[in-house]
């Protein structure tokens, strides 16, 4: 496994490539290359989590060895917190090339998207792998120059349009994190994460610390569409090609946005009282205005949208009230159970939002709108869409026994137990408004007594799309056993380890 | 165009497209490498697709053919690094070749090989961009 570590990237990289020269002469080519592809990172994944006793893997690109313990190479760290992003990236990933199957036939030029697609996975792949901050800017770069690409994919005006803000939007967000990495060098004279961890932490100059600190929050928020910075998100993920909208609201937003503040802010700078009641603000009002921002949404993928950013909003209270508590002494154990919420809610959130987008292409593909006025009564006509919609939609609200109900309860548990009282009563306020909302898409669509009124023959979506929807929507279900002995110790227990041995990473990386 | 501008263009885009390949071939040993002398290269093609212009049919052609190279180029640089993880030092983008004399135009392992395939994806994706704006406002325009 150790020097498999690489082909993360090299392989979705290499079939990017080899499917707009192959894809050309060969049918199909690019479907099963992609397909083949992600199903092969899957398998290494879940290999390494079931047999690897999550160690950590440090893979040194070129293999430059570091001098007198100062790492001059770029290192690639696999560890319980990376891994766990992966699984959820190729997995996702698998699914919505399973599914981009019969939905993108409507589409020309199919060789594109695929390449795109393979792309956006590998820079995702590079992002969560790599130990280097420089490196990470530049597979940053790659997953979101190739999803401004893919936003634009159908080449109509809204897309167009949406795609444009994104990009300045995103290009902002690019200038600062690139800003505030060269503040860094200049300060440590370092890229590695480990070294610059190492050499911050001997350091007395915390001004510029913190005024990096601020500009690489607010970068990484603008990627991860934290409330301030969200306005390019409901555009930008309700104009995609449906697969694509279930990419980067399932998985983009985490792996390049929410994995960067955790890794950073946890593992790399010494945890501040500021950055952490900064980071906990944020994620409070994410959830909470995300929230409100989505009852009043009429078009399906809108409201889908406005959703993600509430419910990264709990991810990231998760994460934020886990520093408050780690910062003020307080148990290590409740620090703990709040980032161990954070970081199910996340994989969960990757699930049942990347179904929902799919169930919102699944209906666009059979009705052609996307607008919960003109639909209703679609149950009958589409019963699988119907009930795998039904699923997700319990599972966001946090209906038992959906996995949503355990992460959303075990934020609320460390809330009261760390004695943050209104953020517990906010995320149970917030997970009304969720299922508020979520029965407004339920009666809208499937259950409303007047029917669909379109010139469109309403049917089931074909099989390749009902199968991801299908395996997703038991997902939905099976991942609430995450949250059990015995299965925690796997997945999700290596993850919450890595983040709260703290600055540990660094000496476990460089070897002091 | 007039006739002083292609006289003209002919005269300098050899001297430009010799340009970029020194850089390139030389990117070991100067400033500038792969990318700066891609531009270059791509420069000179725009410089004369400028000057004498073309028809949309061939300029199709020419961006499927930039395309397709572009593709390969990158891919051969994916493979040059890839066997790095089966020679020597057994790792991604190792350098396996022998270095030679430090100055001198064939040393520094492989890293000349990545600067020139490296050159040919630059050029061939700048001038696969290029063409893509000149095909889209010739269609527009019809």
């Amino acid at each position: 496994m150790d020097n498999l570590v690489i082909l993360f990237v090299i392989v979705p990289l290499g079939s990017a490539f080899l499917i707009p020269i192959i894809g050309k002469f060969i049918p199909h080519f690019q479907k099963a290359l992609s397909l083949l592809a992600l199903l092969f990172l899957c398998t290494l994944i879940l290999n390494y989590l079931f047999t690897g006793n999550s160690q950590c893997i440090i893979y040194k690109v070129a293999g430059w060895e570091a001098v007198e313990n100062v790492p001059i190479g770029i290192y690639l760290v696999l560890d319980g917190l990376s891994a766990f992003l992966l699984l959820i990236i190729n997995s996702i990933g698998f699914l919505v090339v399973f599914y981009s199957f019969s939905y993108m036939r409507k589409y020309t030029a199919e060789n594109y998207f695929y390449t795109l697609l393979c792309l956006m996975i590998a820079g995702m792949n590079g992002v969560v792998l790599t130990g280097d901050l420089f490196n990470l800017y530049v597979f940053l770069e790659i997953a979101v120059i190739a999803s401004y690409a893919l936003v634009a994919f159908g080449i109509e005006k809204d897309e167009l349009e949406a795609s444009f803000k994104y990009q300045v939007l995103g290009g902002i967000a690019s200038l600062l994190i690139l800003l505030g990495i060269s503040l860094l060098y200049w300060q440590t004279k370092t890229l590695n994460m480990a070294d610059i961890s190492h050499v911050i932490s001997t350091q007395a100059d915390s001004k510029t610390t913190l005024f990096i600190q601020i500009i690489l929050i607010t970068g990484f928020g603008i990627k991860g569409a934290m409330i301030p910075f969200h306005a390019w998100l409901p555009d930008a993920h309700s104009s995609a090609p449906s697969p694509i909208s279930s990419m980067l609201s399932g998985v983009l937003i985490k792996a390049i946005g929410i994995y960067a503040i955790i890794r950073l802010f946890y593992n790399m700078f010494a945890i501040t009282y500021e950055i952490a009641l900064i980071i906990t603000v944020i994620g409070t009002l994410s959830m909470v205005i995300g929230g409100l921002l989505a009852i009043g949404q009429w078009d399906l993928k809108r409201l889908l949208a406005y959703s993600s950013i509430s419910q990264m909003g709990y991810v990231v209270i998760g994460i934020g009230m886990g520093m408050l508590i780690l910062i003020s002494n307080g148990d290590k154990m409740v620090a703990s159970m709040a980032v161990a919420g954070g970081l199910f809610h996340l994989i969960n959130h990757a699930v049942f939002k990347g179904l929902l987008f799919l169930n919102a292409g699944a209906i666009e593909y059979a009705t052609g709108t996307r607008d919960l006025k003109q639909m209703g009564g679609l149950a009958k006509d589409m019963p699988v869409t119907s009930s795998t919609s039904m699923s997700a939609s319990m599972a966001i609200s946090g209906i038992p026994p959906f996995n949503g109900f355990f992460s959303k309860l075990l934020i609320i548990i460390a809330a009261i137990k760390g004695q943050y009282y209104l953020l517990a009563a906010l995320a149970v306020l917030v997970s009304i408004i969720t299922l508020a909302y979520f029965l407004k898409f339920q009666r809208y669509a499937f259950f409303n007594k007047t029917k669909y009124t379109g010139s469109a023959l309403v049917k089931e979506v074909p099989f390749t799309m009902a199968f991801s929807m299908i395996v997703m929507g038991v997902l939905c279900l099976v991942l609430s056993l995450l949250i059990f002995p015995g299965i925690r110790e796997i997945i999700l227990s290596p993850a919450v380890e890595v983040l709260m041995e703290t600055t540990e990473y660094s000496s476990k990386i460089i070897g002091l | 165009m007039s006739k002083i501008v292609k006289t003209a263009t002919g005269l300098l885009c050899g001297v430009v497209f010799m340009y970029g390949l020194y850089i390139i071939t030389h990117g070991h040993l100067t400033p500038g490498g792969g990318f700066a002398g891609g531009v270059l290269v791509a420069g000179s093609f725009i410089l004369l697709i400028l000057a004498y212009g073309s028809d949309v049919l061939m300029l199709r052609k020419e961006e499927t053919e930039s395309s397709v190279t572009e593709s390969s180029a990158i891919l051969i640089v994916l493979i040059l690094a890839v066997i790095g993880m089966f020679a020597g030092g057994a790792a991604f983008m190792n350098n396996y070749f022998q270095f030679g004399e430090v100055g001198e135009l064939i040393s520094a392992g492989v890293i000349p090989l990545y600067n020139i395939f490296i050159g040919m994806e630059v050029a061939s994706a700048l001038l696969t961009i290029f063409l893509a704006f000149v095909i889209y406002k010739k269609e527009v325009l019809k």
